[in-house]
């Protein structure tokens, strides 16, 4: 018999950023990972300001001088793969950016942005949104656009649903008394 | 239906049948934080509301990537730790021990049948022991340290069988290069990888720790090898512990069995930029290198330097390349100075190092510099992990980065 898959779910619909609309795409390549992201030797810093002034350094040093509030991040395959560092989704927030697009991501760093309040969303055809595309995010519908295209993404596994509504684990678990143990 | 060794560690600790895909609220043995992901933690711990860790007791706190203290911040960090493992009443190893992963399973902080995370993630080491144990961000540590539980989607497992034997100067880390170039740096994403087979019964706990840690480098989410006699033995002074079974029943649902022989496998290499990368060092005998590290939780341990030890045999170390050697734990540190290679290290030219990361996570010491090529037994060879991305990283076994060391080009230890 399995365990019983429910998870507390305040709604079944994902929070959409308001930065969702026409986000001015960066284009990444497959297997990006958390130290390209945000270098190790940045590791001491622990604020998203000063971290974002160092995301992607040394992988492309003008995404930091440039990226503006509510642009996305598009990847390839296995986004976010390596270190747990979180400070990589931390950056990201720092930079502006609540969005990463990618074909499919590392399990931590898929696991951390929907914790810190980055939505990670698959896409199995990022791969054709090209870099400065406009990128408006259709969740409910299932679908992006970039650049007036319309392109299949996936829906957010359901036990994480609560914790994107909530904004984040933090707010999450800040009400929490006790948590369910061994249940689902 | 049988159930996989994970399947049984969840159902064992919930008291319930349960198996992959299932999402489960589990309770945890154990938490491990260190100095880089440790301070976000504490203070996602408090921002949730958090006033008493769970169980002083099940964390275990440790510095070692950034040890001693190599800038203010690092130190202020280390401060900020120190404070709240004397309010909480954890156990604090400080600088002083090793690399977390080593220190944990060593201490015996990981045992057969127990859920461990850390925020860290090589954490998956400690399913060496026949713990479930996973890397985890710092934000669900901070849930962890709070409320003792996390929410895991049970993984479905990859069987790796492993069976030959190895030729002399081959060894776990080989296999394991091997392997993770064959499933591919995204093959095992959100699954567990179970060694198993006659080759994996016969490595001994540094070579299981070895395969184990670089299950992430494959997207895994555990490494598990099921305890056996060499696991008990290994437990012994460290938990009072009964042995159990705890293998996979034979008729367990894989998401995939891959069977490997390791007769004719040749030392191996992954190149730069990524770890799936692996070669048999044949195609790459006579790359150049600047600096060959040999340590790191993936090879620190005193088996390790022991085969680096015998490549070395009574040669020196190139002069015109650095090598840094670092033991993974002071307990490792200890074996190897007691056995005096310590000592043999230091006459051949090696930098020999106390217990820590080092160059491994390129933020503390022994960066590399532009153009630069390092040789490294640790686990990432991504662009800029150990200093500048205009440098490369390949990744081997203590015995190749030793006998490439003695030439100062990768060379293949079988014939040094």
């Amino acid at each position: 018999m399995a365990a019983k898959k429910t998870v507390p779910v305040k709604s079944v619909v994902v929070r959409e950023p308001h930065t969702a609309q026409n986000m001015r795409a960066w284009k990444f390549g497959d297997d990006i990972d958390t130290d390209a992201i945000i270098p190790g030797r940045f590791l001491t810093i622990n604020n998203p300001d000063e971290l974002a002034k160092h995301t992607f350094e040394g992988t492309r040093d003008e995404f930091a001088k440039k990226v503006k509030e509510g642009d996305v991040v598009v990847g390839g395959r296995n986004f976010g793969c390596g270190s747990s560092r979180e400070h990589a989704p931390l950056a990201l927030i720092g930079a502006g950016v609540k969005v990463v697009v990618a074909r499919s991501f590392a399990r931590i760093f898929f696991r951390n942005s929907i914790n810190v309040g980055v939505l990670p969303v698959v896409c199995p055809d990022a791969d054709k949104i090209a870099d400065g595309a406009k990128v408006t995010l259709k969740i409910k519908d299932g679908y992006l656009e970039a650049d007036g295209k319309k392109y299949a993404i996936e829906p957010v596994p359901v036990f994480m649903q609560g914790i994107i509504d909530a904004g984040g684990l933090v707010e999450y678990a800040k009400n929490l008394k006790e948590v369910p143990v061994c249940t689902g | 239906m049988g159930a996989t060794i994970v399947e049984k560690i969840f159902s064992r600790k919930c008291g319930k049948d349960i198996r992959a895909g299932d999402v489960v609220m589990a309770p945890l043995n154990g938490a491990m934080i260190h100095d880089i992901t440790g301070p976000l933690a504490i203070q996602k711990f408090y921002e949730m509301g958090g006033k008493d860790v769970f169980d002083p007791k099940a964390v275990i706190m440790l510095f070692d990537h950034q040890i001693p203290a190599d800038s203010i911040e690092a130190a202020s960090n280390h401060v900020y730790m120190r404070k709240f493992a004397a309010e909480q009443g954890i156990h604090n190893y400080d600088i002083s021990e090793g690399v977390c992963h080593q220190v944990t399973i060593e201490k015996g902080r990981a045992a057969p049948g127990e859920i461990v995370v850390g925020a860290d993630s090589h954490t998956c080491m400690y399913g060496a022991t026949g713990a479930f144990a996973t890397g985890i961000g710092s934000t669900d540590m901070g849930f962890a340290l709070k409320f003792g539980a996390l929410y895991f989607r049970v993984p479905e497992t990859i069987c790796a069988e492993v069976s030959g034997k190895f030729q002399k100067r081959v060894g776990a880390k080989d296999l394991i290069l091997a392997i993770t170039a064959d499933i591919g740096a995204d093959g095992a994403t959100y699954k567990a990888i179970e060694f198993t087979g006659k080759t994996v019964r016969k490595l001994d706990m540094a070579g299981r720790m070895t395969l184990c840690n670089m299950a992430i480098e494959m997207g895994g989410k555990a490494g598990i090898v099921a305890p056996d006699k060499v696991t008990w033995e290994y437990m012994k002074g460290r938990r009072k512990m009964k042995p159990f079974d705890l293998d996979s029943d034979p008729d367990a649902k894989y998401a995939e069995k891959r069977s490997y022989d390791v007769s004719g496998l040749e030392p191996q290499v992954a190149v730069p930029h990524n770890v799936d990368t692996g070669v048999p060092v044949s195609k790459v005998a006579g790359t150049h290198v600047d600096q060959v590290f040999i340590g790191s939780c993936t090879n620190g341990r005193f088996e390790d330097l022991v085969e680096a030890a015998e490549v070395l045999g009574k040669k020196k170390f190139s002069p015109k390349i650095r090598t840094i050697i670092i033991p993974a734990s002071r307990d490792e540190y200890l074996k190897t100075l007691r056995a005096g290679l310590i000592e043999k290290f230091v006459k051949a030219g090696a930098l020999v190092e106390a217990p820590c990361c080092g160059p491994c996570m390129g933020g503390a010491f022994g960066l590399i510099a532009p153009g630069e090529v390092s040789l490294s037994t640790s686990n990432r060879n991504f662009r800029g992990r150990q200093g500048s991305t205009e440098g490369k990283v390949y990744l081997c076994s203590p015995a190749t980065a030793a006998a490439s060391a003695i030439t100062g080009e990768i060379t293949d230890p079988r014939e040094v």
